[in-house]
C-alpha cells in the first residue's frame, strides 16, 4: 500500500494514515510489554531492596537506591555467603531439587505413556468392549475437566494407606495423570501429520509394528514430543494444589515453600521477592530458550 | 472429533500355541489372585482377624503393579501381534482406570459419611446428612456463584487475547521479542504471582499499583470491598492466562490461506470489514477450541485464590475449590468436602457437556 508517487494529497493522506496504525500498534504492544514485565522487573528488584527502599517506593536500582544482597542472603545465596554452610540455602535447594525431579520425571512418564497412546489411537482400531477409537480417545481427553478437589481427598487416603504421603514417587504419579490428557491431545495430533506410507514401507522392509514407531516415527515425531514435554514440565512445576495437600516434609515443592513464607512470618519483603523469583527464573529460561517448542505444543490442539 | 484409526493395516499370520495362550492367561489370573488374596488378608489383619500383617498396604500395591505387567505380556503372548497393537494403549489407559476410577468410586463411598480427620472413629456412613448440610450451606452455594463469574471473565480475556494476537499477526518488527514477552506471565507459577502482585504490588501502603492509586485521588483498598477484590483475583488470573489463548488464537490466524484476506481487500474492504467478516468467522472454530480449554482451566482455579484472600472477604471470592480446600485444611472436614467435590463434579460434567453440544450444534448452523 506504499505511495509510489509522493505528489499528491491523496498519498500523503495515505501515508498519515500509515504512520498513526504504526503508532497505535506499537503503542499497544509497548504497553502490554509493560503488563507483562513490570510484576517481573518488581520482584526482582525487590530482592534487592532493603526495607526502607521499599517503603519509599523506589523503583531504579543505583538510582534511586543502591541494590545490595539482603534478600538472596535470607536464602544463603548471596556472594558473600554461598561458601559458607548455610541451613536455609539447603531447605531451599532440598526444595528445588524435589520440584525438578517431580516435573522432569512426571513429565517424563506423561510423555512416554501418551505419545504411545497417542500413536496407537492414531493408527490402529481398538474395540474394548463397547468402545471405539474415539471413545478411548475422549476418555483420556476427558480426564482433563476432571477437577483435583474430586481426587485429592480420596488420594490422601489412598496414599497414607500405601505409605506414599509426602514422598515424590506420590507427586510424580498425580502429575503425571493431570497433564497426560494434554500430552495425547498434543501427540495425537503430530501422529496424525505424519504419513503411513513411511511405516508401510518400513513393514515391507521387514520391522515390526514397535520398530517402525521406534526407528522411523519417534525421530520425526521428537519435536512435538519436546513441545510435549516442556508444556508438562511447566504445568507439573507450577502445580500447587496437591502439593500443599499430599505433602509435609520430605517432599514439600517450591510452590509450597513459597506459599508457607507468606503466612507464617508476615510479609518479609525481600525475602520473599529473593525466593519468588528464584521460584520463577527457571520457567523464565525456559521460556526464552524454548519458546519456539511452547508454541508448538499449544498450537497443535487448535489448528486442525 | 478424529478419524477412526485402522490407517496402518496389518495382517499378520500368527501362529500362536495352545501352551502358549494356556501360560499368559495364567499369569493374569495368578497375579490378580495374587493381588486380590493379599489385600483381603491385609483387610482382615487391620480388622483384627488375622495376628500377622503388613505395616501399610505396600505390598497390595505391589502386587498389582505386578498383576498390570503381566495382564501387558499376557496381551502379547494370547493375541501375537494384535496384542502388540494393544500393548500402545494398554499402558496409559491402565494407569488413568487405576488413578481416577479407584479414587472416584472411594471417593462416593466417603461423601457418604461423616468422616472428620480428628474423630477417632474413622468414616461412619451418614446417609443424606452430608446432602442436607450442603443444600444449607450458603458458602458453597456462594462460590458456585462466584464461579459463574469467573467463567464469565473468560469472555474479556478472549477479546483482549483475540487483540494481542492481530497485534502479534500484524507486520511488526522484533516480533519473537513480544512473543516471548507476552508469554512469560504463562510460565509463572500462581503461588508466585500471588505474592508477587496480590500481596506486594497490591500492598496497601506501599504497592506500586496503590501508589499510582492514590496519585489518582482515590484510597487504595483491593480486598476489602467484594466487588474489586473478586475483580483483582479475576484480572490476576487473567494475567496468567492471556497468553495461553493468545498463542491459540495467533496460531489460528497464522494458519488463515492468505488469499481471502487479499481478496478481501482487493474488494475494497476496510480493515474491520474483512476483521468482521472475513476473520472472524474464520477463526470461529479455533476461537471455540481456545474459549472451551479455558474455561476447563477456568474451572479448577484455586491456588491465587488461596494464597491471597483466602474466599475473603466474607467468601466473595471464594471458589468451589478453594472452599473446599479450607474446609478440610481447616477443618478436616473429609466426608463433607468430599461430598461438596463430588457434586462439583457432576455440575461440570453436565456444564461441559451442554457447552459442547451447543457449540457443535451452533458450529453447523450456516452462518
Amino acid at each position: 500500500m506504499t505511495a509510489v508517487f509522493k505528489d499528491h494529497d491523496a498519498d500523503n493522506k495515505v501515508s498519515a494514515k500509515w504512520w498513526a496504525s504504526r503508532i497505535a500498534i506499537y503503542g499497544a504492544l509497548i504497553a502490554w510489554t509493560i503488563i507483562c514485565l513490570f510484576p517481573i522487573y518488581w520482584t526482582l528488584t525487590t530482592s534487592f531492596k532493603m526495607a526502607p527502599d521499599v517503603m519509599r517506593g523506589n523503583m531504579v536500582p543505583w538510582w534511586d537506591y543502591t541494590p545490595n544482597w539482603r534478600g538472596w542472603e535470607s536464602l544463603g545465596l548471596s556472594p558473600r555467603l554461598i561458601g559458607e554452610v548455610s541451613t536455609v540455602r539447603e531447605e531451599f535447594l532440598k526444595r528445588f531439587w524435589n520440584s525438578t525431579i517431580i516435573s522432569v520425571s512426571a513429565s517424563l512418564l506423561a510423555v512416554v505413556l501418551g505419545s504411545l497412546a497417542a500413536y496407537g489411537l492414531s493408527r490402529f482400531n481398538y474395540r474394548f468392549g463397547f468402545m471405539r477409537n474415539s471413545d478411548i480417545s475422549f476418555f483420556f481427553l476427558s480426564q482433563l475437566i476432571l477437577p483435583p478437589v474430586v481426587l485429592a481427598l480420596p488420594f490422601l487416603v489412598l496414599y497414607r494407606s500405601l505409605d506414599l504421603l509426602d514422598s515424590r514417587i506420590g507427586l510424580i504419579l498425580l502429575y503425571t495423570l493431570t497433564v497426560l490428557p494434554i500430552v495425547v491431545w498434543i501427540m495425537r495430533d503430530q501422529f496424525q501429520g505424519i504419513p503411513v506410507e513411511l511405516e508401510e514401507a518400513a513393514l515391507v522392509d521387514g520391522l515390526g509394528i514397535w520398530g517402525s514407531f521406534v526407528q522411523i516415527v519417534l525421530p520425526i515425531a521428537l519435536p512435538g514430543m519436546v513441545a510435549a514435554f516442556i508444556l508438562s514440565l511447566v504445568l507439573c512445576w507450577n502445580e500447587y494444589f496437591f502439593a500443599a495437600l499430599l505433602t509435609s516434609t520430605d517432599a514439600k515443592t517450591l510452590p509450597v515453600m513459597v506459599a508457607s513464607q507468606t503466612g507464617s512470618q508476615g510479609i518479609n519483603w525481600w525475602s520473599m521477592a529473593a525466593l519468588s523469583s528464584a521460584a520463577i527464573l527457571p520457567l523464565v529460561i525456559v521460556a526464552i530458550f524454548l519458546e519456539k517448542y511452547i508454541i508448538k505444543g499449544m498450537a497443535a490442539g487448535a489448528v486442525k | 472429533m478424529s478419524t477412526e484409526g485402522d490407517l496402518l493395516h496389518t495382517v499378520t499370520a500368527d501362529d500362536i500355541s495352545e501352551g502358549r495362550k494356556r501360560l499368559g492367561k495364567t499369569m493374569v489370573w495368578g497375579t490378580a489372585g495374587l493381588c486380590i488374596a493379599l489385600a483381603i488378608w491385609q483387610a482382615a489383619f487391620e480388622a483384627g482377624r488375622v495376628e500377622m500383617g503388613f505395616g501399610n498396604w505396600r505390598p497390595i500395591l505391589y502386587a498389582y503393579l505386578l498383576w498390570a505387567t503381566a495382564l501387558c505380556v499376557a496381551q502379547v503372548m494370547v493375541h501375537g501381534e494384535k496384542g502388540k497393537r494393544t500393548l500402545f494403549v494398554l499402558p496409559a489407559a491402565l494407569f488413568v482406570i487405576s488413578l481416577v476410577i479407584f479414587p472416584l468410586l472411594f471417593a462416593l463411598y466417603i461423601s457418604f459419611t461423616d468422616w472428620n480427620l480428628a474423630s477417632v472413629n474413622g468414616p461412619q456412613p451418614n446417609g443424606w446428612d452430608n446432602m442436607r448440610q450442603m443444600w444449607n450451606d450458603a458458602f458453597y452455594w456462594n462460590a458456585l456463584k462466584n464461579m459463574v463469574y469467573y467463567v464469565l471473565a473468560v469472555s474479556v480475556e478472549y477479546v483482549i487475547a483475540f487483540g494481542l494476537a492481530l497485534l502479534l499477526n500484524a507486520q511488526i518488527r522484533a516480533r519473537k521479542f513480544f512473543r516471548v514477552v507476552f508469554l512469560l506471565p504463562l510460565m509463572l507459577s500462581p503461588v508466585a504471582v500471588s505474592w508477587m502482585i496480590g500481596k506486594s504490588m497490591l500492598e496497601v501502603r506501599f504497592g506500586p499499583i496503590s501508589r499510582v492509586v492514590r496519585e489518582l485521588g482515590f484510597e487504595p483498598s483491593f480486598f476489602g470491598n467484594p466487588e474489586i477484590a473478586r475483580f483483582m483475583i479475576m484480572a490476576m488470573d487473567a494475567w496468567t492466562f492471556i497468553p495461553f489463548m493468545m498463542i491459540m488464537l495467533l496460531a489460528g490466524l497464522q494458519a488463515l490461506p492468505r488469499e481471502i484476506i487479499e481478496a478481501s481487500k482487493v474488494d475494497g474492504a476496510s480493515g474491520w470489514q474483512s476483521f468482521k467478516e472475513v476473520i472472524f468467522p474464520l477463526m470461529l472454530p479455533v476461537s471455540v477450541t481456545a474459549i472451551v480449554i479455558r474455561v476447563i482451566f477456568k474451572l479448577k482455579l484455586a491456588d491465587i485464590i488461596i494464597n491471597v484472600t483466602s474466599g475473603g472477604p466474607g467468601g466473595a471470592t471464594d471458589s468451589v475449590t478453594s472452599f473446599i480446600f479450607r474446609e478440610y485444611r481447616d477443618r478436616s472436614n473429609v466426608g463433607y468436602g468430599t461430598l461438596l467435590a463430588i457434586v462439583y463434579l457432576v455440575l461440570i460434567i453436565i456444564f461441559v457437556t451442554l457447552m459442547l453440544k451447543l457449540v457443535s450444534r451452533w458450529m453447523e448452523r450456516p452462518a
